[in-house]
């Protein structure tokens, strides 16, 4: 039996290169299977749902059959609230606003650009400490601990209780991806429980924190006096919850698909080597090329939308393919050429409108600072495998691992 | 000319002159360049400036963000052009292609682009004007000079006229610090914009703000003292305020001046173009070697019944400034006519306010999202029963979906439902615009299509 | 000195610049934008980032450094 486009498109076995799937998915601008979400994967039809004020991003507006499609949502309420990134405004807007108080313009804009000389030590610590240069595992020595070693510092979580945590986070991402094949009931428990235990290790962490402030995120935002007043602790579990695990499961990938897509461009890495400012250009060109949220499963349709000749009934749910959207030759020349000087890359990367990734700044710097620096130290960097072994996540999609080999490691 | 090398010839060693060196001019002196444009080029401007960018002028600059004196507009390209700076065009003569300049020179063209936009209306007393601290805003001048009298800690500052550029000040002085108070002929702040509904809530920002807020009235007089200072005003309510400084912000006036007895279809109300920017001449014939674009310009607009619409829209000057400039490079067929959707900004009391299309035309308004109260809304505005304009107060980021719906000509008022839809937003409301002008049912085109390269525009003939 | 300007038809209020850039741009409430349109050369390098990183692409930045020789009056 041949696999349906969506089957082939969540099966594990084209993780490498769902590339071409997406090219042909793109066919069908508006593509349903039976029964399924509407899926959306053309550049400027995705742009314009993302400011479609009759889009939702709180499933709990789905109707019918299609109100828990593939599992998982409907439990995790039992655990946690829903955070703002599957919330509507005006709550969204409160609780984002209120969440960005402590970490951005206007209150408080000197935060992450104050955070570029520890952003630098710790990337240089983590390339200083790789094991055996001739050959590591990008993802466990680099990708991994830096960025989580960031979003621990900025909220003010120990990073001893990385191990612990790890897990949870994993176990929730997981459960993000719309695996039509994993029995959903089974996998909502799964994923109840390690948002129920991450949420009991934040609550004891926020009541240290409530207790004994420091200049940490978690602290400001559990002590929070601002015009919209403090969040309930429920508020504030989620919005932490969702900052770990987006701090967690995001980054990463950028990073080693970066890496990736650098030893695979070689010429592309001398220059980095050569020109660190090109980093700049090039973290947006990899959002468009290589982006580590392939996909947006979790919109809903509030009233009836037409587009590109489908009308969408009220209450269904929509998925935007960003990985496709960044490839539509109606909006990039030569889609699948990676080019760090491409002018305008608009890239759907980051998501867009109010949902825009909160996070998106720190990305960028982290991910500069890792690609500029792992260009500049490595000495002759080889790809070991390729392609590497992908995560099976299809949403958050990049390399479990990538072995890389040097000659060695300048200072 | 079709093919006959004129255009050809036009591009490699024509002679394009461009008054009015602020930002149409400058765009459009850079669109053609970008075009090829290999020809003699002059920007001719009466103020002694390299070209600077406005809006910073009513905002960052009164707020100490940003100084008058540097606000110079950035170069998107090289544009290789003989600057006639400090100079003003004082006329023209259409058939010998010459324009006229105050010191006496002449400069020929084979294109003419006109952007000499407009100037603060003076207070109509021209001895009251003159007082010492009695001032306008249009220039970095009028800027640098409002930002020392600031400086010099006035005890009362009081603003005439609540339009967009007035209400920007009375914020930026609020921030400041200084006492404030602003005296509207209509109900309420931005009403001739944006109508009554949401002018309401413009006025009780000011209000909170700590504006001294006076609708309904006139500055009948100002009165100054021996030395010729400003010392208070009075209102046509019989009251009088004292102020140390006065801005008087009553609108602008068109710089046309210049062209009256030349020809060409200029008047206090603008030069009235075509869709692709070229002007008329009084007999109501267009001209194919004089464009006209920015805030100077009146071009009837497609999407909007063919009105004539003038817009003094930063982003209005800068797509007509491109449109010009491609058209006059090219073929009549491959011209193109100016159909983008207008859209605008204002920043004051500390909230973004956007607008895009045209809320004025609108007759009746709707609150989509969001809500009045919370300062935080879409306000949609209809006309004849489709979407016209629309206005966000900090919700900028849903405005491209209104957008698309005025290219849309989608009916209002709208039925579906949006996130955050509230209770006020069930029915539409008159907009409450103090005069609406109304055009005449006319015929209706629609934009279709999202990727740059496949925009059309269809036309739907009235029945 | 580099010259820039927004295009705050365009902008959105991402805030990505003022995150990244905080001594140029500003946000002035929640979504309005203050920025100094000359920048201080010191500060390009940021700047530059600042302008790649705005999503929708508002930020016009110098392209030449020749400034406009004013020839007033004469020819
Ligand atoms: C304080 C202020 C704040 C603003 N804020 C906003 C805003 O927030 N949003 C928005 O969308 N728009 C705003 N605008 C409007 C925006 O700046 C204008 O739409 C824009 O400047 C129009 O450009 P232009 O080139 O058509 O005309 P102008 O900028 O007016 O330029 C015309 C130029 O021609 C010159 N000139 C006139 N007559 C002659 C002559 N005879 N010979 C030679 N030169 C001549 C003038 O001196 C001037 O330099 C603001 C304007 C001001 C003044
Ligand atoms: C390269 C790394 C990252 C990528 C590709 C990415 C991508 C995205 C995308 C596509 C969205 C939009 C989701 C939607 O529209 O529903 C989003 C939202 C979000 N991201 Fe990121 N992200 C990254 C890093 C981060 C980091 C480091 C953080 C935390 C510090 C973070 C926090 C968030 C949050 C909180 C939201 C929800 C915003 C909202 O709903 O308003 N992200 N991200
Ligand atoms: S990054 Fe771009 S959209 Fe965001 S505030 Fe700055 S200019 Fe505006």
């Amino acid at each position: 039996m041949t696999l349906s486009l969506l089957h082939q498109i969540l099966d594990y076995s084209n993780r490498s290169n769902p590339y071409p799937l997406y090219e042909e998915l793109r066919k069908t601008p508006v593509y349903r299977e039976d029964g399924g979400p509407y899926v959306v994967s053309t550049y400027y039809e995705i742009r314009s749902l993302f400011h479609d004020p009759r889009i939702s991003s709180d499933t709990r507006n789905r109707t019918g059959s299609a109100a828990d499609p593939l599992g998982g949502d409907s439990h995790e309420e039992a655990a946690l609230p829903p955070s703002f990134l599957k919330l509507d405004p005006p709550e969204h807007d409160r609780l984002r606003r209120m969440t960005n108080r402590p970490f951005g313009p206007p209150h408080s804009p000197h935060r992450v650009d104050g955070m570029r000389p520890e952003l630098r030590e710790i990337i240089t610590g983590l390339i200083d400490g790789i094991s055996d240069p001739s050959r590591f595992d990008l993802v466990e020595e680099v990708s991994y601990p830096f960025p989580v070693t960031v979003i621990c510092r900025l909220l003010g979580v120990p990073r001893e209780d990385e191990a612990r945590f790890h897990v949870w986070a994993d176990t929730l991402a997981a459960s993000l991806d719309p695996d039509p094949d994993a029995d959903s009931a089974d996998r909502g428990k799964v994923a109840n429980e390690a948002r129920m235990q991450l949420g009991m290790y934040l609550a004891g962490l926020i009541e240290e924190r409530r207790k004994n402030p420091g200049d940490d995120m978690l602290s400001q935002l559990a002590t929070a006096k601002g015009e919209d007043g403090p969040m309930t602790t429920m508020e504030l579990l989620s919005t932490a919850a969702l900052l770990l695990i987006a701090g967690h499961e995001t980054t990463v990938n950028l990073i080693t698909n970066g890496m990736l897509t650098l030893l695979r461009h070689p010429d592309v890495l001398k220059r980095l080597r050569r020109e660190p400012g090109l980093a700049v250009p090039l973290v947006e060109e990899l959002l468009r090329y290589e982006p580590p949220v392939q996909l947006v499963p979790q919109r809903t349709t509030l009233a009836e939308i037409e587009i590109r000749g489908v009308t969408i009934p009220k209450g269904s749910p929509v998925w935007l393919v960003l990985a496709a959207g960044n490839r539509d030759p109606q909006r990039f020349k030569d889609p699948d050429r990676f080019d760090p000087d491409r002018p305008d890359v608009q890239h759907l990367g980051l998501g867009s409108g109010i949902h825009s990734c909160f996070g998106a700044p720190l990305a960028r710097l982290e991910t500069q600072f890792a690609l500029s620096e792992l260009a500049r130290r490595l000495e002759k960097p080889r790809l070991i495998e390729d392609p590497p072994p992908y995560r099976q996540n299809a949403v958050l999609r990049g390399p479990r691992q990538l072995h890389i080999a040097c000659d060695g490691i300048r200072p | 000319m079709g093919g006959d090398g004129t255009l050809d010839r036009l591009k490699r060693k024509g002679r394009i002159v461009v008054v009015g060196a602020s930002l149409a001019g400058l765009r459009a002196a850079e669109t053609l360049r970008d075009k090829g444009f290999a020809g003699s080029l002059t920007l001719v401007g009466d103020e002694p400036y390299e070209p600077y960018d406005r809006p910073p002028l009513s905002k960052g600059v009164l707020l100490g963000k940003a100084s008058a004196d540097r606000t110079a507009l950035p170069r998107l390209r090289n544009v290789d052009a003989k600057w006639r700076l400090g100079v003003a065009a004082t006329g023209l003569d259409m058939g010998a292609r010459r324009v006229r300049l105050a010191d006496g020179d002449e400069v020929p063209y084979d294109r003419l682009l006109i952007a000499t936009g407009v100037r603060a209306r003076p207070w109509p007393h021209e001895g009251e004007g003159a007082l010492d601290g009695v001032i306008v805003l249009r220039t970095r001048d009028d800027s640098a000079a409002l930002s020392r009298m600031l400086a010099a800690g006035p005890r009362r500052v009081l603003v005439i006229g609540a339009g967009f550029t007035g209400s920007e000040i009375a914020s930026a002085c609020r921030e400041r610090g200084h006492h404030v108070t602003v005296a509207e002929r209509a109900a309420a702040p931005l009403v001739g914009a944006l109508g009554g509904v949401v002018g309401a809530v413009a006025a009780e920002l000011q209000r909170e703000h700590g504006v001294d807020l006076r609708t309904g009235v006139m500055v009948t007089a100002l009165d100054g003292d021996a030395a010729g200072r400003v010392r208070s005003a009075q209102l046509s309510d019989g009251s009088s305020v004292r102020a140390d400084v006065v801005i008087v912000s009553l609108g602008a006036t068109r710089n046309t001046e210049w062209l009256y007895g030349s020809g060409l279809g200029a008047g206090p109300r603008g030069i009235a173009c075509d869709a692709g920017c070229r002007a008329f001449d009084i007999r109501g014939i267009v001209t194919d070697d004089i464009y006209a674009a920015g805030d100077v310009a009146r071009c009837p607009h497609p999407l909007f019944g063919y009105q004539f619409l003038t817009l003094e829209h930063w982003g209005n000057a800068v797509a007509q400034a491109e449109i010009a400039a491609h058209n006059m490079l090219s073929e009549s067929v491959d011209r193109v006519p100016h159909m983008e959707v207008p859209s605008f900004w204002s920043s004051q009391f500390g909230i973004n306010i956007k607008s895009v299309g045209v809320p004025s035309m609108g007759t009746e308004i709707l609150i989509t999202q969001g809500s009045l109260e919370s300062r935080r809304f879409v306000g949609v505005y209809g006309y004849q029963g489709r979407v016209i304009g629309a206005v966000g107060f900090d919700s900028a980021r849903w405005l491209p979906f209104y957008q698309e719906q005025i290219e849309a000509a989608a009916p209002f008022p709208p039925e579906f439902s949006t996130v955050d839809r509230r209770t006020d937003g069930q029915r539409p409301v008159d907009a409450d615009f103090p005069d609406p002008s109304v055009p005449t049912h006319g015929p209706t085109v629609t934009l279709s299509g999202y990727a740059p390269d496949d925009r059309r525009m269809t036309f739907v003939p009235a029945h | 000195m580099v010259r820039i300007a927004v295009d705050l038809n365009r902008c959105q209020g991402y805030a990505q610049c003022a995150f990244l850039a905080p001594e140029t741009f500003a946000m002035h409430g929640e979504e309005a934008l203050l920025y100094n349109p000359e920048v201080d050369e010191a500060h390009r390098e940021k700047l530059l980032q600042a302008a790649a990183a705005c999503p929708v692409q508002a930020i016009l930045v110098d392209a030449v450094d020749v400034p406009a020789k004013a020839v007033s009056g004469g020819r």
